[in-house]
């Protein structure tokens, strides 16, 4: 299959929905067309709101459509999505109980051009301390349209971190996803890396080949939830290898790090090590070039993979 | 307004008073100043203008009210059970552990409350939505939305007050509750906001202002209101000049009453001064 925009995925998805469910709305913060929404405008015109530049009020008029019983999905950068109207989505949303949508795009180095005020590193840390909130980060155009249908089947708030450029499909028709649950895209038992997003999913997966031209077996888990996270599938993962390596186009602290972190040291199953954005803000540069100047390729991938795997050996002898 | 019903709503509010400050006097302590300016506010809308069933406090036909100033919940409290939401006895655990009653107004947890507010600046928003839900659906009520003077301080309010005319909610009234006084002194010296009717009415809004301590004005100006969005489409502002903590002697006009102890006895001296011989 082909590659698909994430985005033309999120628009359709929504409209399909929005056919059979009257309560889907969208709002924008006049991002209409980089989120790809400009054709749900068309189809129900009424049923986008484009508020302007104008975020913290776009969270809190989403607040009070989800109140009437709407199931509104709210979208612009994540950079502002989560940093500019944190407060709006936590008390007037999250804490009110009222299941809003929001939606986060161009997640970490993706943001390319729009550099560093637009390069959303702390998202996934910022929305975790939000108590009872699903957050998702699909990988291809299926796991997404399947998402979306579950957060918008779930009552309560969500943030969903949406790539917005086309991908490649991960995963064929037929399969099923849940907020919740993670995939095992392939097995090996000498470590197993756990990765978030289109991005770092697929960096993964060729860290994964790389290694074992080197007779390293990675198992790769496309975590798609971070909240909840998958903790069987993980654990059940980190048990058989005792090494568990995590990826995500993020910093390592507040998000899929973090995450792994706690639940191995509060398990002690296996020891870990993180591939990620290490305490620094974003620049601007060709996706191609971030993604090397923070350590993001799959060879920095495998190089981790490397030195975890040397440092078990090391702790075991 | 006919005479019985201007002594109707003035009872109405003498009871809310009184009752606002038993709830924080049991207490000991709370936002009475604020809560005690927006008093005949509320009793005009929960005694005369809004269509409300206290035995089904989500009755989809109903009006709605924001209460964007959350810190005023006790008042908000105060109406509902004069209205009939829930028995007076609940007062008394206003901040309790448990309680249904909480210093902020949250729609989860009292009936009557139609939206969670605290962080000031955030109400407005959320009534603009629950306006554009309710147009969506064909429904034909209105929504009221009470902000401070110092919130409107927050650059949310008016993001949310160009929303509101760009998209003609022309059933939205809000409510500005200007009693001059911020937490750190008077709105003037901290954050002058000038002519607030010029600037919602430069925001595109049909703007009044009424002296929000007489029944009859308010309940005038509203009808107003709901005529010119219905002629015009324009949502409603109305300014309401007040005093902080009105009508009670101990802290009526002073910035300090934002947030303040309040013993029973003092509470109840206030209560007889009201006329109610120091119990209701």
């Amino acid at each position: 299959m082909a590659a698909k925009e994430m985005r033309a995925v999120y628009a359709a998805a929504l409209a399909e929905l929005a056919a059979s469910d009257p309560r889907i709305v969208l709002l924008e913060a006049d991002l209409m067309r980089a989120s790809g929404t400009a054709s749900f405008k068309e189809r129900y015109p009424e049923r986008l709101f484009d508020l302007g530049v104008a975020e913290a009020n776009m969270v809190g008029v989403a607040a009070g459509l989800a109140a009437e019983g709407k199931i509104p999905f709210a979208a612009s950068f994540g950079c502002f999505a989560s940093r500019r109207v944190f407060d709006q989505f936590f008390v007037s949303c999250a804490y009110a109980r009222l299941g809003v949508k929001l939606v986060g795009t161009d997640p970490g180095v993706t943001a390319a051009y729009n550099g560093g005020t637009h390069m959303p590193f702390e998202d996934l840390g910022l929305m975790r301390e939000v108590p009872g909130l699903d957050i998702v980060e699909p990988s291809d155009p299926l796991s997404l349209a399947a998402l979306i249908r579950e957060l918008a089947a779930r009552p309560g708030p969500a943030y969903l971190r949406l790539h917005r450029k086309a991908v490649e499909p991960l995963y064929a028709e037929g399969e099923s996803f849940e907020v919740g649950k993670a995939k095992l895209l392939r097995e090996g038992g000498d470590l197993c890396i756990v990765a978030l997003g289109a991005l770092m999913v697929r960096n993964s997966l060729r860290a994964a080949e790389l290694l074992a031209a080197e007779g390293i077996a990675a198992s790769v888990i496309d975590a798609l939830s971070l909240k909840p996270l998958d903790a069987a599938l993980v654990l059940a993962e980190a048990r058989r290898s005792g090494a568990v390596l995590s990826a995500e186009n993020h910093q390592v602290a507040g998000g899929l790090g973090s995450a792994l972190a706690e639940l191995l040291a509060e398990t002690g199953a296996a020891r870990l090590a993180r591939v990620g954005v290490r305490d620094e803000f974003g620049e601007v540069g060709t996706q191609e070039y971030l993604v090397e100047r923070f350590g993001l390729r799959a060879e920095d991938i495998a190089q981790a993979a490397r030195r975890l795997l040397a440092a078990k050996v090391k702790e075991n002898a | 307004m006919r005479a019985d019903d201007r002594s109707r709503l003035e009872e109405a509010a003498r009871e809310i008073r009184a009752l606002t400050l038993d709830a924080i006097g049991f207490l000991g302590v709370g936002h009475v100043g604020g809560a005690l300016s927006v008093v005949e506010l509320l009793a005009v809308l929960y005694h005369q203008v809004m269509r409300v069933d206290p035995a089904d406090p989500r009755w989809e036909g109903r009006d709605r009210l924001v209460l964007s100033k959350g810190h005023a919940g006790p008042a908000l409290y105060a109406a509902l059970a004069t209205r009939g939401f829930f028995p007076r006895e609940w007062l008394h655990t206003l901040n309790k552990g448990g309680t249904r009653l909480p210093s902020h107004c949250d729609r989860n947890r009292t009936p009557g409350v139609d939206m969670t507010t605290g962080s000031l600046g955030q109400g407005l928003s959320a009534a603009v939505g629950i306006a554009l839900a309710n147009r969506l659906d064909g429904r034909s009520n209105m929504v009221y939305a009470v902000l401070g003077d110092g919130e409107s301080d927050e650059g949310q309010v008016w993001e949310a007050a160009m929303a509101a005319s760009q998209f003609r909610l022309s059933r939205l009234v809000a409510f500005t509750d200007c009693n001059k006084l911020q937490i750190d002194g008077p709105t003037a010296e901290v954050m002058d906001l000038g002519d607030l009717g010029a600037k919602w009415a430069a925001f595109g809004w049909y703007a009044q202002r009424v002296d929000g301590h007489d029944v009859a004005a308010i309940a005038e100006a509203v009808g107003r209101a709901a005529a010119e969005g219905a002629s015009s489409g324009r949502p409603s502002m109305i300014v309401l000049d007040t005093v902080k903590g009105k009508g009670a002697s101990f802290c009526e006009g002073q910035a300090s009453s934002h947030n303040m102890n309040l013993d029973y006895e003092t509470a109840k001296k206030a209560i007889a001064e009201l006329g109610f011989g120091g119990r209701i």
